[in-house]
């Protein structure tokens, strides 16, 4: 999410499967899309059928390979070598798009003289406090801007539109992929540099005023301990190549399962509020409502508008009870007062540290790294909420787990308190999801949850209700935000089910004082008139009854009419990109949203990403603030200075570049940094139940990546209980090409047992061509595949991969790296009872 | 009523099984195995009673067209969903000596359960290996065509999961030359082992299942040239004439001598 936030302005895709029809060249990358997104898939197999050029880079031959023109296969964890192989290609051969990168991004910005480059640094930015572990990022700005008490002013910058100056973000960035050589590429990659030469001409040549390539990525390039540096190399890839914001271009950042986009949107995570406002931090920045709006309101772009956004939220949250004498209710909202990701809970849930703990719709038990540490961690709860369609493994850990099968724990030991919750399935309730393209689609419910099931609206509102009854009656100063809370949902049908609608249109936002919903985000006000749970879903419920994630009648072939894509039905983003800086179309093949100098106005097949009267020629005012602070020709209108980011002045933690670091286990030292094994900002979490490989490691020769399969959803909580699934894919297995498995004397169909220091998994051995060993640097290295399907419960069983996977965070998102590890892959079964533990402790500590 | 076909193309099939589950969930099929075979990503193994639909996974040495697949060594996995013929003469029909097995308005053959004897003459008899005897229920399933569904309008329900239209449905006329059409434009595009699998010219006759192939059909488990258990009747017959006359002559001469 900020690797295309910090580039483009927002963290969704920027396009739409179904767009992918009008790509000269697709690369997928990263991405099982065949696999794990069959349906949207079709549109790549029907562009394919149309001529386009597919290409999917991989370690694995997946489905996805099977239906390209071009599979490569690469060592997991090198993804950003590459591509910034493809970066250096397109700058050394002068393939940019001049003109779009000129007028659109940042390359001609002069960057602050203080920066130095992990070139100079031998793989730190300058900024970088090895004491704190963290960057100081201000030498990262542009030259002549600081950061004082708010955001910097980026809109004020110097630049050389002749990209000449050697300190500007086009000569900065050509300098810092210079080493990234076909040579290297080869090397650490393991693709030969003539394959990779092809690819190179294959993408930048579908690229320019008459084509347009695609890039597709999925948690392929997420989960890695640089996953957000990565897709912020594909980012600079495609303003480059002028991709962003045309038909057929962009970047589709494919989400794993249904409305994971919109679990961002309005997030299921602890560091933002809906709309992406930030979560107020602990201390001094958000003490009061100014000093948290003076941190995150710029002056200039979309963001001046942050005031409004925030107010409008916390009236929404807190209705009446929110008025300007009590900063609308913001001393009201958590504050953040540490690493409360995933990881870092999950971490204090195993010290003992947490009390109590809801899960719904997830199965950390095995769907979530560093499976057997979690489990360990349930334990230590002294109560624990699990809602589901079936009695999941985060269930039942107590009595049936591999722990307690080997006598780690012992369930009369165990304290936790379970209280399981059967919940409804998608077609027992009304509601709403975001898929990948934010198209915000509205379903309804088929059928009546059987028996005690309820939905998790009915479990959470009926749950709030009770709890603000609760705090009603005990006056403490912490109550006084749930007593405010608004909870106003009226209910039907003999359970009592809230009327989704309803929170929908308390998203939508509405006008506080007659309730009637507003039409768009640019109605909200920072004066309380206007409540608003999710600024960007403004304008799909603008009127009462006109649901438009309802919708279902296609007017055209961006598909208007079909559900609603936020914001304001824009299908593909930053589309003035798609326009000349004149306005008119770079050419007739890619037109897409354009300037009518007759009627005044953008006009085009999709919904203008732009104010849709300001002209192309519009310069602003010195003193213009907000959108009219940006130029007639600055599509990139959520960035402070209108343009896109090759370079990131702002906003990420571990570089305003994307640059090469090995994963925190890799069969190879960093060839590009003598000093800098893996991303310095990176936290591997480091203990005895969360131990690493070294890297390289005799004991763990082979590298290790972890995926899904068409057959099952995730970790199977849904799919290996229903028959007709389970049956299709009914065991665990690991892939692995035929020289590793006559290295491992090792059989198809054998047993075989995958140990890294952090547990084993027994599963099958698929020996299959699908897997190769790479040449890395002159030695072959091995990879094995895993899908973590499995776990110990439902119609089919098996070992769960991510008893495998080390909790650690990358800086941005704190995400796992699942993608690219080490491992040893030994004959034979694991066993079970307390004979398997000290196997279990034997493979783990093994010794060369 | 129009008479209907399949046209199944493995060059569009990403392998997702979607048409064997629709299949299923349709037509209310039970599990039939829950084992790891080890074929690649096939569990299904083959057509029975209670699979209708077969996804088969094939990994070979081979190129597919003009695909690179990591580098100079040729390969490709090719995903072929199989599914009954319904074919012309077909040997599950005319073995069933109950009348259970008939043809329908459709032209496609289908099997009455309520007729049905369980005796399995039909599952020996089919060219295909499609038709098969539940063993708990000790009757033989198959795939209906959708009779249901295609008496309501409605296409076949893996033809209508089927995301990448690779499983194609339609009159038999529009599929036969569809499926010719295709093969030239494949050949054109580097697949120069396509080729459309038709059981016309053999004793099968048409069949309303038309597979676009690449490379031997044996590698599909299709028989190259099927036959329908039928065609043999007449030799047969004659010869156990022949040798119940020879019998009966010898047994004379016994008497004679």
């Amino acid at each position: 999410m900020p690797g295309l936030g910090t580039s483009f302005g927002r963290g969704g895709s920027t396009t739409a499967p179904s767009e992918l029809l009008n790509s000269d060249a697709i690369l997928i990358m990263g991405s099982n899309m065949a696999e794990n997104h069959p349906v949207g898939f079709q549109w790549v197999v029907e562009a394919r059928e149309r001529g386009t050029k597919v290409i999917h880079v991989d370690p694995r031959f997946s489905r996805t390979s099977a239906m390209t023109d071009l599979w490569l296969p690469l060592r997991a964890g090198s993804d950003l070598l590459f591509l910034g192989g493809l970066i250096r290609y397109v700058l050394e051969n002068g393939r940019e798009f001049r003109e779009y990168l000129v007028h659109y991004t940042n390359a001609a910005v002069i960057v602050a003289d203080e920066f130095r480059d992990t070139e100079e640094l031998d793989g730190v930015f300058s900024g970088w406090n090895p004491e704190t572990k963290s960057y100081d990022p201000t030498s990262w700005l542009y030259r002549g801007i600081s950061e004082k008490n708010g955001p910097p002013d980026l809109a004020h910058y110097e630049s050389d539109s002749t990209l000449e100056h050697p300190r500007c973000v086009f000569q900065l960035l050509k300098k810092h992929f210079a080493r990234y050589t076909p040579e290297v590429v080869e090397a650490g990659c393991g693709i030969p540099r003539e394959m990779f030469l092809k690819v190179a001409e294959i993408f930048t040549s579908a690229s320019g005023a008459e084509r347009t390539g695609a890039v597709v990525y999925s948690v392929g390039w997420t989960q890695h301990s640089s996953g957000v540096q990565v897709i912020r190399a594909a980012a600079i890839l495609q303003m480059l190549l002028g991709n962003m914001g045309r038909p057929g271009g962009g970047i589709l950042a494919l989400r794993g399962h249904a409305s994971i986009q919109g679990s961002t949107d309005i997030p299921t995570l602890y560091d933002i509020l809906p709309g992406y406002l930030p979560m107020p931090a602990l201390g001094p920045v958000s003490r009061t409502l100014a000093d948290y709006i003076a941190r995150n309101r710029q002056s200039t772009g979309w963001w001046a508008n942050f005031d409004k956004y925030i107010v409008s939220l916390l009236r929404a949250y807190y209705g009446e009870a929110a008025t300007p004498e009590n900063d609308w209710g913001f001393g009201w909202l958590p504050r953040i007062s540490g690493d409360h990701s995933h990881q870092g809970y999950w971490l204090d849930m195993n010290e003992g540290r947490m009390e109590g703990l809801f899960v719904l719709g997830q199965n950390p038990a095995v769907g979530a790294p560093n499976a057997r540490l979690e489990r360990r961690a349930l334990s230590k709860l002294k109560w624990l909420v699990v809602r589901d369609l079936v009695e999941i493994e985060t269930t039942a850990f107590w009595y049936d787990s591999p722990e307690v099968r080997r006598g780690e724990l012992k369930p009369e030991e165990i304290g936790t308190e379970v209280f399981f919750f059967p919940a409804a399935g998608h077609a027992e309730k009304d509601g709403c999801f975001t898929n990948t393209q934010r198209l915000l689609q509205w379903h309804e419910k088929a059928v009546d949850p059987p028996g005690d099931a309820r939905s998790e609206t009915w479990f959470i509102y009926h749950l709030g209700r009770r709890l603000k009854e609760k705090a009603r009656n005990d006056p403490r100063p912490r109550n006084a935000g749930l007593a405010a809370l608004t909870w106003d949902y009226s209910v039907e049908g003999i359970h009592s089910e809230p009327r989704v609608e309803e929170i929908l249109a308390e998203i939508n936002g509405f006008r506080s004082n007659n309730r009637q919903p507003i039409a768009s985000y640019t109605e909200l006000t920072a004066d309380g008139s206007t409540a608003c749970g999710c600024w960007i879903y403004s304008g799909v419920f603008p009127a009462p009854g006109d649901n438009h994630a309802r919708e279902r009648k296609v007017h055209d072939a961006y598909g208007h009419g079909w559900g609603y894509a936020w914001p304001s039905d824009r299908r593909i983003l930053y589309n003035r990109a798609s326009a000349r800086p004149d306005g008119q179309p770079w050419s007739e093949r890619k037109k897409l949203v354009w300037w009518d100098e007759e009627a005044k106005r953008w006009t085009g097949v999709d919904v203008p990403d732009f104010a849709a009267g300001k002209a192309p020629d519009y310069r602003p005012a010195a003193d213009a603030a907000g959108d009219a602070a940006l130029a007639g020709d600055k599509p990139f209108i959520l960035h402070p200075d209108g343009l896109g980011w090759l370079w990131v002045p702002t906003g990420l933690k571990d570089g305003p570049l994307p640059t090469h670091y090995e994963p925190l286990e890799s069969p190879i030292r960093n060839q590009l940094y003598s000093t800098q094994q893996t991303n310095p900002a990176a936290e591997a979490k480091a203990g005895p139940e969360n131990a690493y490989a070294d890297s390289p490691d005799p004991r763990f020769p082979y590298v290790l990546t972890t995926y899904r399969l068409t057959e099952h959803h995730t970790a199977g909580g849904m799919s290996r209980t229903l028959p007709h699934l389970a049956e299709l894919q009914p065991e665990m297995f690991c892939e692995i090409s035929p020289a590793l498995a006559a290295e491992c004397d090792v059989r198809h169909g054998e047993w075989v047992t995958v140990v890294t220091p952090r547990g084993l998994v027994e599963a099958r051995a698929m020996v299959t061509s699908r897997v190769r060993p790479l040449r890395i640097h002159g030695k072959l290295v091995h990879q094995i595949g895993m899908p973590y399907h499995w776990g110990f419960r439902g119609l089919v069983k098996g070992g769960a991969a991510n008893d495998l996977v080390a909790i650690s965070e990358e800086p941005n998102v704190r995400i796992m790296e699942t993608k690219g590890m080490l491992c040893n892959l030994v004959r034979g079964r694991s066993g079970e009872g307390p004979a398997a533990l000290k196997r279990l402790r034997s493979l783990m500590e093994r010794r060369p | 009523m129009s008479v209907s076909a399949f046209l199944t193309d493995p060059t569009l099939c990403i392998g997702c099984k979607a048409c064997e589950v629709a299949c299923k969930e349709w037509n209310g099929l039970p599990q039939d195995g829950l084992e790891w075979t080890g074929f690649s990503y096939d569990n299904t193994r083959q057509l029975g009673a209670s699979t209708w639909r077969h996804v088969l996974f094939l990994e070979q040495a081979r190129p597919l067209g003009t695909q690179i697949a990591g580098g100079e060594d040729p390969f490709r996995w090719v995903f072929l969903s199989d599914v009954c013929k319904h074919c012309e003469n077909a040997g599950c029909l005319e073995a069933c000596p109950t009348g259970a097995i008939v043809r329908t308005e459709f032209e496609s053959v289908f099997v009455q359960h309520d007729v049905c004897n369980g005796c399995g003459y039909c599952v020996v008899s089919c060219p295909f290996g499609v038709i098969d005897k539940r063993v708990e229920d000790g009757r033989a399933f198959k795939c209906t065509f959708c009779y249901d569904r295609q008496k309501a309008g409605l296409v076949p329900a893996c033809a209508k999961t089927c995301p990448t239209q690779s499983i194609k449905f339609g009159t038999i006329e529009e599929m036969e030359s569809r499926a010719q059409e295709r093969v030239t434009e494949l050949r054109a595009r580097g697949y120069s082992d396509a080729h459309v699998y038709d059981a016309r010219g053999t004793s099968v006759g048409r069949s309303h299942a038309l597979f676009i192939l690449l490379g031997e059909p044996e590698a599909y488990n299709f028989p190259p040239a099927p036959d329908v258990p039928t065609v043999h009747l007449r030799s047969a017959w004659t010869a156990a004439t022949v040798a119940a006359a020879v019998g009966f002559l010898i047994v004379c001469a016994a008497f004679l001598l």
